[in-house]
C-alpha cells in the first residue's frame, strides 16, 4: 500500500450467512433467472412471429394437443408450492428436522411430474420434424423439462447433503432457501408455457 | 476450434451473420455450419456465466462506502454491459440452437416450405447482433472515463448524467434491431419506428462526449499515451456516430445497403469506439498489471501510425460507398473512379498495420525493459492503484473504505480500511448492494480443481455436439458429476474464531 491504514470500520461482528438479496449466491441464481427467462421470453416471440404467419394455428388442420396430461402437470405443479414454501419457511428458521422430512417429498412431486411429462409429449398430436409449429411447441416444453429435470437433480444434491451434519451450518440452509426459490420460478414458468401449448392453438 | 478449422479448410462459410437458408441443412451440407452454431454456443456460454460473475460481484462486493453513486464509470459500464449480454447473448445461443437442430434432428423454424420462416432467423440474430456492438462499446466508454479522469486531474463532469446515459443506451440498444433488416421489406410503420428508434440512441451518447469534453475544458490534460487515444477516440468515434444517424433514414439506408459506406461506419464506430479507447486502456493499466511502463517514444510513434493509418485507410470508404462499391467484394471494374480510393486504402491499412505491430513490439520490449512503475504512476484517483504493481494475489492487505468519488485524491495521510477480517481464514467481505455497507463475512472456499474438470467436461461435450445431438444427453452426465462435487464442501472440520481481545 502507498498510503499508511488507518483502521475505521470494524467488521468483526458481521454474520457469515443471511437470507435473500444479501446473499452473493442470491443474486447468482437470480441473474440466471434472467438469463433463461430471455431464453423463454424469445421462444415465445418466436411461437407467435410464427404464428403471425398461418391462417390456422396448428396448421394444416391438425388438432391441437389433448389436454389431460398436460391440466394434471399444472395443477401437480402447483399444488407442489405447498411443501416448497413449507421447505423454505424451515429453511429461513433452520429447522433442520423439518428441512430433512419435506425434502423427500419435493424428491417425489419431481418424479411424478417427469411421468406425466412423458404422457405431455405423447399428446401433443405432431413431432417437432413435422412443421414449425410441431417445431416450437416440442421446443417450449423441452426447454421447460429440461428445468423441471436440473431442479429436480439439484434437490437430490441438497437431500443428500441436509442428511449430513453439514445442514447445520447457516450457509447450506441458505442452499435450500435459494433452491425452492428456484422452484417457485420454474412452475411460475410454466403457467405460459401451459397456456401456449394447450390453449392458444384453440382459440 | 474456429482458428484450427481454417487451417484445416473446414471452417464455416456462411459469414459472421450466418443468415439461413444458406447456413441451413439444405444449403450448407457437412459439418461447417455445425461449427459455427456449436462454438458461438459455447463461447456464449461462457459469456453468460462470466456476466453473472460480474454483477453479483459489482453489486455485493464492493469495497465499503463506494455507493452506486460514487462507482468508478469503468464499474458502471461492465455492470451494464454485464446485464446486457443476459439478454443479447442469450438470443444468439437460442437461435444457433435452433438452427442446428434444424440441421441436426430436423426440426423446421427456418424451413419456409414447412411453415418456417427465414425471417425469424434475421429477428433473433439481430436481437443480439445489435447490442452486441454496444457490448463491445460501453466498456470502452468505461476505459475513456477513467483515462480522462487520471489525465484531466477532475472527476468526471457529470458522473450520474454519464451513468443514466450508459443505462439507456443498454436499454435502447434492445429497441433497434430491425434496422439491420431495413431491406428485408418491412410495414411502413416499422421503417418509421426503427429509424426513430435508431437514431435516438445517438442522445444518450452525445450527452456522454459533452460530458467526457466538459471534463477536458475544465481540466488539466496531459497528452500522454492514453489521453492520445482518448482524443483519436472521441474524433473517430463522433464521425462514425454521424454516418450512423444518416443511414438511419431508411431512404439513405436503401441506398447505401451493402457498400462500403457501410463498411466505413462501422469501422469508425468499432475501431473508433472500442479499439482506439482499448489501446489507450492497454497502456493506461500496463504498469498496473505488469509493474512496468510502456515505452512512451514507441507508444507516440505507434499511436500515431494506428490514428493516421486508420483515417487513411477507412475514410476514403465512405466515398467508395457513396460512388456505390459493394461490400465484401474486393476486385471493382476500372474507370469508375475507384482506382485512387481504393489505393489510399490499401497504402493505409499497410500504416496502421505498422502501428499495431508497433504497439505489440512496445509491449513485449517494455515487459522486460520498461521503468519501474511503482504503484501509481500516473496519479490516478481510484482504487487499484492504492496496491503495488503488479498487486499481490490478495490485492490489498487492508480493504480500503470509500469516502468519495475520488479516494486517492481525497485521503489525506492515512487511508482509512476495514478491521475485523479472520486471518486465520480466507473471507470475503459482502456489502450492501445500494450503499455498500458491510454486510456479510462470507468465507471462501477451498482451492479446488471442479471447476476445471467441469469446464473440460462442457467442452467436450460442445465440441461432440457438432457431429451427434446424443452428445447432449450423455455429455451432461459427467457435467453433473462435476458441478456436484464443485458444489459439494469440502470439508467437515469447522474451527471455532479466534477471538483477540
Amino acid at each position: 500500500m502507498i498510503l499508511e491504514p488507518r483502521f475505521k470500520t470494524d467488521v468483526a461482528g458481521l454474520p457469515s450467512f443471511k437470507f435473500g438479496p444479501s446473499s452473493l449466491t442470491w443474486w447468482g441464481i437470480l441473474g440466471y433467472m434472467v438469463i433463461e427467462g430471455a431464453a423463454f421470453a424469445l421462444t415465445f416471440a418466436a411461437y407467435f412471429f410464427l404464428m403471425s404467419h398461418e391462417a390456422g394455428w396448428p396448421p394444416e388442420g391438425r388438432r391441437a394437443p389433448d389436454i389431460l396430461a398436460g391440466t394434471l402437470f399444472t395443477i401437480v405443479i402447483l399444488a407442489s408450492e405447498i411443501p416448497n414454501t413449507a421447505i423454505k419457511k424451515a429453511a429461513r428458521k433452520g429447522d433442520v428436522a423439518a428441512i430433512r422430512s419435506l425434502m423427500p417429498v419435493m424428491v417425489v412431486v419431481g418424479v411424478i411430474l417427469m411421468i406425466i411429462r412423458g404422457f405431455e409429449f405423447n399428446s401433443l398430436n405432431c413431432l417437432w420434424t413435422d412443421n414449425a409449429y410441431g417445431s416450437i411447441i416440442w421446443a417450449l416444453l423441452f426447454l421447460h423439462t429440461v428445468h423441471i429435470l436440473t431442479d429436480w437433480f439439484d434437490t437430490i444434491v441438497l437431500w443428500a447433503l441436509i442428511r449430513t451434519p453439514l445442514a447445520y451450518e447457516g450457509r447450506r440452509q441458505v442452499d435450500v432457501d435459494e433452491n425452492s426459490l428456484y422452484w417457485r420460478y420454474v412452475w411460475l414458468l410454466w403457467i405460459p408455457i401451459y397456456l401456449m401449448i394447450y390453449w392458444v392453438p384453440r382459440l | 476450434m474456429l482458428w484450427g478449422a481454417f487451417i484445416m479448410n473446414i471452417a464455416p462459410d456462411v459469414g459472421w451473420t450466418a443468415y439461413v437458408p444458406l447456413s441451413g441443412p439444405q444449403f450448407s451440407p457437412g459439418h461447417r455450419a455445425d461449427i459455427w452454431a456449436q462454438m458461438i454456443t459455447f463461447t456464449e456460454v461462457s459469456a453468460l456465466a462470466a456476466a453473472v460473475v460480474l454483477v453479483a460481484t459489482i453489486l455485493k462486493a464492493r469495497a465499503p462506502g463506494m455507493t452506486l453513486a460514487r462507482m468508478p464509470l469503468f464499474a458502471w459500464a461492465m455492470l451494464v454491459t454485464a446485464v446486457m449480454i443476459m439478454f443479447a447473448i442469450t438470443a444468439v445461443a437460442l437461435c444457433s440452437s435452433m438452427l442446428i437442430s434444424d440441421r441436426m434432428i430436423g426440426t423446421a423454424f427456418f424451413n419456409a416450405s414447412e411453415h418456417g420462416d427465414a425471417l425469424l432467423w434475421q429477428h433473433i440474430f439481430w436481437f443480439f447482433g445489435h447490442p452486441e456492438v454496444y457490448i463491445i462499446f460501453i466498456p470502452a466508454t468505461g476505459f475513456v472515463s477513467q483515462i480522462i479522469e487520471t489525465f484531466c486531474r477532475r472527476p468526471v463532469f457529470g458522473h450520474s448524467v454519464v451513468v443514466l446515459a450508459l443505462t439507456s443506451t443498454g436499454i435502447l440498444a434492445f429497441g433497434l434491431w430491425v434496422h439491420h433488416m431495413f431491406a428485408t421489406g418491412l410495414p411502413r410503420v416499422g421503417y418509421s419506428f426503427y429509424t426513430a428508434a435508431s437514431m435516438s440512441v445517438s442522445v444518450p451518447t452525445g450527452l456522454q462526449i459533452f460530458c467526457w469534453l466538459a471534463t477536458i475544458w475544465d481540466g488539466r490534460p496531459r497528452f500522454e499515451v492514453p489521453m492520445l487515444y482518448v482524443v483519436a477516440f472521441i474524433f473517430t468515434f463522433v464521425i462514425g456516430g454521424l454516418t450512423g444517424v444518416m443511414i438511419a433514414a431508411v431512404p439513405l439506408d436503401l441506398q447505401l445497403h451493402d457498400t462500403y459506406f457501410i463498411v466505413a461506419h462501422l469501422h469508425y464506430v468499432l475501431i473508433g469506439g472500442a479499439v482506439f479507447p482499448l489501446l489507450g486502456a492497454i497502456t493506461y493499466w500496463f504498469p498496473k498489471v505488469t509493474g512496468r511502463m510502456l515505452d512512451q517514444i514507441l507508444g507516440k510513434i505507434g499511436f500515431w501510425l494506428v490514428f493516421l493509418g486508420f483515417q487513411i485507410t477507412f475514410f476514403p470508404m465512405h466515398w467508395m460507398g457513396l460512388l456505390g462499391m459493394p461490400r465484401r467484394v474486393y476486385t471493382y471494374p476500372p474507370g469508375l473512379g475507384l482506382e485512387l480510393p481504393n489505393q489510399l486504402s490499401t497504402i493505409g491499412s499497410f500504416v496502421l498495420g505498422a502501428g499495431v505491430v508497433l504497439f505489440v513490439v512496445n509491449l513485449a520490449f517494455s515487459l522486460y525493459k520498461g521503468a519501474v512503475a511503482g504503484p501509481n504512476p500516473w496519479g490516478a484517483a481510484s482504487l487499484e492503484w492504492l496496491t503495488s504493481s503488479p498487486p499481490p494475489v490478495y490485492n490489498f492487505e487492508h480493504i480500503p473504505v470509500v469516502e468519495s468519488d475520488t479516494p486517492l485524491w481525497d485521503v489525506e495521510g492515512a487511508i482509512p480500511v476495514v478491521s475485523g477480517l479472520r486471518v486465520d481464514d480466507k473471507e470475503m467481505l459482502l456489502t450492501t448492494v445500494m450503499e455498500a455497507i458491510p454486510d456479510l463475512r462470507e468465507p471462501v472456499p477451498e482451492p479446488s480443481l471442479w471447476p476445471f474438470i467441469a469446464a473440460i467436461a462442457t467442452g467436450i461435450v460442445f465440441v461432440c455436439s457438432i457431429f451427434s445431438p446424443w452428445s447432449i444427453p450423455v455429455g451432461a452426465i459427467p457435467i453433473a458429476i462435476a458441478l456436484t462435487a464443485w458444489f459439494w464442501p469440502k470439508t467437515m472440520k469447522r474451527f471455532a474464531e479466534p477471538v483477540i481481545s
